[in-house]
C-alpha cells in the first residue's frame, strides 16, 4: 500500500516537471560550478554520459521528503521489548555491587543484563580490545553503561533503571592530557609496562630531518590546541534485534559499518557469523558517530536472544553524547623549517591525543594525525611523534576528517604565520609547495591525480583574496587554507586479502535492475552513487535501479562508509559488476542486430548501432536475449586497492588509492566591541576527481563548510567534575541557519585514472581548509592569533588584549539600573 | 503490565481527517503520533525541544510535538509530513526538497518540511532573510542549510506565482 502511494506521488512529480521531461526529475534544475582541468567528454555524443555528471535528484529523495524512509527507530516488530541501560555517574571507580533484584521485581520488566553476561573483550581495532559491552569491575567515564532492563514500555524500563543497586567505590579521575601523563594517578586500563595513561605512541623519521633544519634560513615553531567536539548527528543511535526461532540473530541499525558490527556481534555474543545478520537500514546522519560496535547494540541483540522477544534499544540525545566516539582533543607542537622563498625543508609535529576511557579508532587516529601531513605540501624531511592517553571521558574516535583535521588546523596557520613573515601572498606560497601529481611523499605515500592548485586558484578568485588580504579595515578579515584527504583507507581495519567492497548486479526480465552493495547510505548518497554507476553503464535510468543496500545476508561485503571509500571502493566494485552484465547484454544484442559487440552503445534503455542508431533494441528486449543466451543475468565486481604500504611500522595508516584536494576561504566580521565572529561567507573548492551527482557533491561540500564553521567557532567538549558539562542539543552549540554563511562549493574534476568515472570523495576532504582558514581569517581581520579551537569570543578579546602587550583593559559591564519597582 | 498509566481515549483532527486513539495519557504528542498511530515520518532528535525534528503543525503553527502532551491538543488540526501530499500531489515544499538536494540523510527533512510549508503557505514570496529567521529552530547537520533555504525560495517562488497577487 505504502509502495503504491509512493509510486503514484513520483508519477505525478514527473508530470509537474516544467521540461516535460520522461526523466521522474529534471536534471536543470540547479546551475553548478563545475571547473573541469582535463577536457570533459562532449555532451550529446552517444559515448557521452547521460546519468553520470547530472545533477539529479537521489534515488531516494522522494521516500526522504515523504516520511517514507525507515530509519531504525521507525521500525515496530510484534511483542518489541524497549530496553534502557544504566550508566555510571562517577568517572572513575571500582564497582563492588550491581544488584539488579528490584529493578526485576517491576511489573513489566522482562530481564535485565550487567556487565558479567558479556564478558568478551572487544574493540573495533583487534590491536586493542579494551572493551566490554557493560562494565565488569571498573567504570571509567560518566556514562560507561553498567546494566540494561528491558521492558514493555520505555518507562518501565526507565523506571526499573532506579531500582539497580551500584555500590562504586570511586577512583580519583584522569582529566586531561596532562593527568594522563603524570605518573601518580591510577591507570584507567591495567598496563603494566607503563605507569601512565599513555595508550599508545608512535615515533617516526623519513628523510634526513637534523639536515633539513640544518638547512633552512627560518625556523617556525608554535603550539595550538584542537579542542574535542562530537558529531551530534540528528538521528540518535538506534536499534532493534530479534532473535528468531531458526536460532539466527538480526540487527537494524544505524551503523555506518553493518560488516563490522556484524563480525564484533558474532564473537562478543559467541554466536556463528552465519546465524548474524546485520541490516543497516538509511542512517540519519553519522560523520563518524556510528562507525564501530556500540553496548547498547550489543546489548540488545543478547536480551533479544535471552528474551525470545524483538528488542529495541534508541539513545537519548543526552547517552548520544557518552557514546560519542568523537573527535579527539589534540595538543601540538609543530616545527618547520623553511627557505628564505619559504620551500619547507623539514617539518617535525608532535601530537598529544586525550582519548577518553576507551581505544575506539584510537590507534589509526594517533597515526592520522601525522600520517597526511606530507600529502599537501612538499615536505623533503619529516619527523612524528604522536601520543594517545586514555581519560575518564567519553571514548574519542573518528569524526569527518578523523584524526587529520586537527593536525591541518595547527599546520595552515603555522603557514599562514611563515607566508606573512618572508613576505608571500598565502595562496600563491601554497600553490609552489603543493605537491605534484603522480609523486611519492617522504613517508611512501603515491599521489596520483591532484587538483589542489587548481582548487587553490578557484577560492582565490572566487573571493578576491588577493586583492582583500591585508587590506580590510581592522575587525574584518579574509583567510584560506588548503588539505586532502584519503579516498578509502589503503588497508582494512583487520588484516586481511580479501576486496574491499563487492557489487552484484541483476537484471529483471521486466527492465529493472538491482544492485547490491553492503554500503550504509548515511545521507552522503551512496544509494544514488550506486545507482547513478550501475545506470550509466547499462543505459538505463537512475530511476530503473535498485539499490539494495547494507544487508549482511543480502549484500557482498563493503567495509562500511568510513574513511571517505565509498565511492572510490563501491563505486568501482558496482562499475565492474555492470560491466560484467553489460557485456552479456551486448553481446547478445550485437547477435540480434547483426553487428560487432564493439558497435554497441547503450544509453535511454536502448542498445543500439553506435553508426546506425536507429538500428536498435530496447534494453528490455536486449536483457530478454541475453538471458535466453546465457542464463540469469547477475554481475558481480569486487575492488581491491592496489599495494600500497611502504616497509615501516605504521605504514598502514595513510595510504590511499587516491587522495582528494581542497581549498577554502573564509571571510569574516569581528565585533571589536564584544569579539563576536561573523562569518560572511565560506568559499571552497574541491577537487572530486569526477561529480557523480553535483548536487550531491556540492551538498557534502557545503555540509562540510558548514561543520567546519561550528568546530571552528562553537563546538567544544567542556567537563566539570568528571562530567561532561553541556550534553545536550541547546547548550552544544551548533550553528543554525542564522549563524551559517552563504556557502559557495566550487566542484574541480581532475578525473582519477582509476576511480570510478574518474571519481574520487567528497564527504570529508572539504571540511579539512575551512577550520583553518576561518582562523586565519581572525588573524587577517584583529593582526593577532587565538591557537586552540573553539575560537570564542573569549579567546579573541584576549588575543587581541595579548596583541597590545596586555594594556587593554576589558572594560567591566556598566551595572544596569534597575527601576524601582 | 507495566508503570504506565491508564490509557485515555481522544479524538484528533489528524491530517484532514478524525482519528479516534486511546494513548497513555503521559505521552508527548510525538510519542502518540509515531507509537499509537504509526505515523513514524515525525522525527526524535533530542525530546528536549532543542532540534526541531519533530516539527509539526497545529493549528496551522509549527509546534514541537516533544513538547506536547498530546492529551492538550484536543480537537485542534494537527499537519504532519503524512499529509502534506493532497491529492497524490507532493506539497510545493517536498518537490522542491527532492529537486534542490535539501535533504541528504533526510532525518531533520519532516521537521523542516512542516516549518517551510508554515511559512511558504502563510507569506508572499519569502526572501532568503526571512527563510533563514523561520527555519532558525530546525537543526541540520548534513547540509549547511544552504539547499534547505535554497528548497525553500524554489517553493515559495512556485506557490506564489501560481496563484497572483498571493
Amino acid at each position: 500500500m505504502a509502495e503504491r502511494s509512493e509510486r503514484d506521488l513520483r508519477t505525478v512529480s514527473t508530470a509537474t516537471n516544467p521540461d516535460g521531461d520522461a526523466r521522474p526529475l529534471s536534471k536543470s534544475m540547479a546551475t553548478h560550478s563545475i571547473l573541469r582541468s582535463a577536457p570533459a567528454r562532449p555532451a550529446g555524443k552517444p559515448e557521452g554520459f547521460s546519468v553520470v555528471g547530472a545533477a539529479l535528484p537521489r534515488v531516494d529523495a522522494y521516500a526522504k521528503v515523504t516520511g517514507e524512509e525507515r530509519f531504525a527507530d521507525d521500525i515496530f516488530l510484534p511483542q518489541m521489548l524497549f530496553g534502557k541501560m544504566l550508566r555510571s555517574v562517577v568517572p572513575h571507580a571500582r564497582l563492588k555491587r550491581v544488584d539488579c533484584t528490584r529493578a526485576l521485581a517491576l511489573p513489566g520488566v522482562v530481564a535485565v543484563a550487567t556487565g558479567a553476561d558479556l564478558p568478551v573483550r572487544y574493540g573495533i581495532l583487534p590491536s586493542s580490545p579494551d572493551e566490554t559491552v557493560m562494565a565488569i569491575d571498573r567504570v571509567r567515564y560518566v556514562g560507561d553503561p553498567i546494566a540494561t532492563v528491558v521492558a514493555d514500555d520505555e518507562l518501565t524500563a526507565e523506571e526499573a533503571l532506579s531500582l539497580i543497586d551500584v555500590e562504586y567505590e570511586p577512583l580519583p579521575a584522569v582529566m586531561s592530557i596532562e593527568e594522563a601523563l603524570r605518573e601518580d594517578l591510577p591507570q584507567i586500563h591495567d598496563n603494566a609496562r607503563r605507569t601512565n595513561n599513555v595508550q599508545k605512541e608512535v615515533h617516526l623519521v623519513f628523510g634526513e630531518v637534523d639536515a633539513g633544519f640544518a638547512e633552512a634560513d627560518r625556523i617556525f615553531e608554535d603550539e595550538f590546541f584542537f579542542d574535542g567536539n562530537t558529531h551530534a548527528p540528528i538521528e540518535q543511535h538506534a536499534v532493534v534485534a530479534h532473535f528468531g526461532a531458526d536460532g539466527k540473530l538480526t540487527f537494524w541499525c544505524s551503523t555506518q559499518t553493518p560488516h563490522y558490527l556484524h563480525r564484533i556481534a558474532a564473537q562478543v555474543l559467541e554466536l556463528p557469523g552465519s546465524h548474524v545478520r546485520v541490516i543497516a537500514p538509511p542512517i540519519g546522519g553519522g560523520f563518524g558517530g556510528k562507525t564501530e560496535p556500540f553496548a547498547h547494540e550489543l546489548a540488545a541483540g543478547y536480551l533479544a536472544r535471552k528474551t525470545g522477544r524483538p528488542v529495541k534499544i534508541c539513545l537519548t540525545r543526552e547517552e548520544v553524547f557518552y557514546a560519542h566516539r568523537g573527535r579527539h582533543p589534540v595538543k601540538f607542537k609543530v616545527k618547520t623549517g623553511v627557505k628564505s622563498d619559504g620551500t619547507i625543508t623539514a617539518c617535525h609535529l608532535q601530537s598529544w591525543l586525550d582519548g577518553g576511557a576507551y581505544a575506539s579508532y584510537g590507534v589509526a587516529t594517533t597515526y592520522y594525525t601525522g600520517a597526511l601531513t606530507t600529502v599537501t605540501y612538499k615536505i623533503p624531511a619529516y619527523k612524528f611523534d604522536g601520543c594517545r592517553v586514555y581519560t575518564n571521558k567519553p571514548p574519542c574516535g573518528p569524526k569527518r576528517g578523523h584524526g587529520t583535521t586537527q593536525p591541518r588546523y595547527a599546520l595552515e596557520c603555522q603557514l599562514d604565520k611563515i607566508a606573512d613573515a618572508l613576505g608571500l601572498d598565502a595562496v600563491e606560497y601554497r600553490k609552489r609547495i603543493a605537491v605534484d601529481p603522480y609523486t611519492t611523499t617522504v613517508n611512501g605515500l603515491r599521489i596520483t591525480s591532484c587538483g589542489l592548485r587548481e582548487c587553490l586558484d578557484a577560492a582565490a578568485s572566487a573571493t578576491g583574496y588577493t586583492v582583500k588580504k591585508g587590506k580590510l579595515p581592522r575587525g574584518r578579515g579574509i583567510g584560506v587554507a588548503a588539505s586532502s584527504y584519503l579516498c578509502g583507507a589503503g588497508l582494512p581495519i583487520y588484516w586481511n586479502p580479501m576486496p574491499q567492497s563487492g557489487a552484484i548486479v541483476k537484471v529483471d526480465r521486466g527492465g529493472g535492475v538491482t544492485v547490491f552493495c553492503g554500503t550504509s547510505d548515511v545521507g552522503q548518497g551512496s544509494n544514488h552513487m550506486l545507482a547513478a554507476i550501475v545506470a550509466e553503464t547499462l543505459g538505463v535510468d537512475v530511476m530503473d535501479v535498485r539499490v539494495c543496500a547494507g544487508d549482511t545476508d543480502l549484500t557482498p561485503v563493503d567495509l562500511g562508509s568510513y574513511s571517505s571509500r565509498v565511492t572510490f571502493m563501491a563505486g568501482n566494485a558496482a562499475r565492474e559488476a555492470a560491466v560484467n552484465v553489460r557485456q552479456r547484454i551486448v553481446a547478445a544484442a550485437a547477435q540480434k542486430l547483426g553487428i560487432l559487440p564493439e558497435r554497441c552503445a547503450l544509453a535511454a534503455r536502448r542498445v543500439y548501432d553506435i553508426d546506425h542508431p536507429d538500428d536498435q533494441l530496447t534494453f528490455i528486449e536486449a536483457a530478454q536475449a541475453a538471458e535466453a543466451a546465457f542464463g540469469t543475468i547477475v554481475g558481480v565486481g569486487s575492488y581491491a586497492p592496489p599495494k600500497l604500504a611502504a616497509d615501516y611500522k605504521g605504514s598502514g595508516v595513510g595510504p590511499s588509492p587516491a587522495y582528494s584536494y581542497s581549498a577554502c576561504v573564509a571571510e569574516v566580521d569581528i565585533d571589536l566591541e564584544t569579539g563576536e565572529v561573523t562569518v560572511e561567507k565560506l568559499t571552497v573548492a574541491h577537487d572530486v576527481g569526477r561529480a557523480i551527482n553535483p548536487a550531491a557533491v556540492e551538498g557534502q561540500i557545503e555540509g562540510s563548510a558548514y561543520m567546519g564553521l561550528g568546530e571552528a567557532l562553537m563546538e567544544e567538549w567542556p567537563f566539570r567534575a568528571g562530567e561532561h558539562k553541556i550534553p545536550n542539543l541547546l547548550d552544544y552549540k551548533t550553528p543554525t541557519s542564522l549563524e551559517t554563511p552563504p556557502i559557495h562549493a566550487i566542484i574541480i574534476e581532475t578525473d582519477d585514472k582509476e576511480g570510478p568515472f574518474g571519481a574520487k570523495e567528497s564527504g570529508q576532504g572539504p571540511l579539512n581548509p575551512v577550520i583553518p582558514a576561518i582562523a586565519n581569517a581572525v588573524a587577517d581581520a584583529l593582526n593577532a592569533r587565538v591557537y586552540s579551537t573553539p575560537i570564542t569570543a573569549e579567546k579573541i578579546l584576549k588575543a587581541m588584549d595579548a596583541a597590545a602587550g596586555g594594556v587593554l583593559r576589558l572594560r567591566k559591564p556598566a551595572p544596569v539600573a534597575v527601576a524601582p519597582v | 503490565m507495566s508503570v504506565a498509566p491508564a490509557k485515555a481515549l481522544r479524538t484528533f483532527a489528524l491530517n484532514g481527517e478524525g482519528v479516534q486513539c486511546a494513548f497513555a495519557p503521559n505521552k508527548t504528542l510525538l510519542e502518540v503520533l509515531r507509537e499509537d498511530l504509526g505515523l513514524t515520518g515525525t522525527k526524535h532528535g533530542c525530546e528536549m525541544g532543542h532540534c526541531g525534528a519533530c516539527c509539526v503543525l497545529i493549528d496551522d503553527r509549527p509546534v514541537l510535538a516533544c513538547l506536547v502532551l498530546a492529551i492538550e491538543v484536543n480537537d485542534r488540526p494537527i499537519r504532519t509530513v503524512e499529509g502534506l501530499a493532497k491529492d497524490g500531489r507532493l506539497h510545493p515544499v517536498q518537490e522542491a526538497f527532492a529537486q534542490c538536494g535539501a535533504a541528504q540523510c533526510g532525518y531533520c527533512t519532516p521537521g523542516f518540511l512542516m516549518t517551510a510549508a508554515a511559512i511558504v503557505e502563510q507569506n508572499n514570496r519569502l526572501g532568503e532573510a526571512d527563510i533563514r529567521a523561520a527555519i532558525a529552530g530546525n537543526l541540520c547537520r548534513c547540509t549547511g542549510y544552504t539547499k534547505i533555504i535554497e528548497a525553500i525560495a524554489l517553493a515559495s517562488d512556485r506557490m506564489h506565482e501560481a496563484q497572483p497577487g498571493g
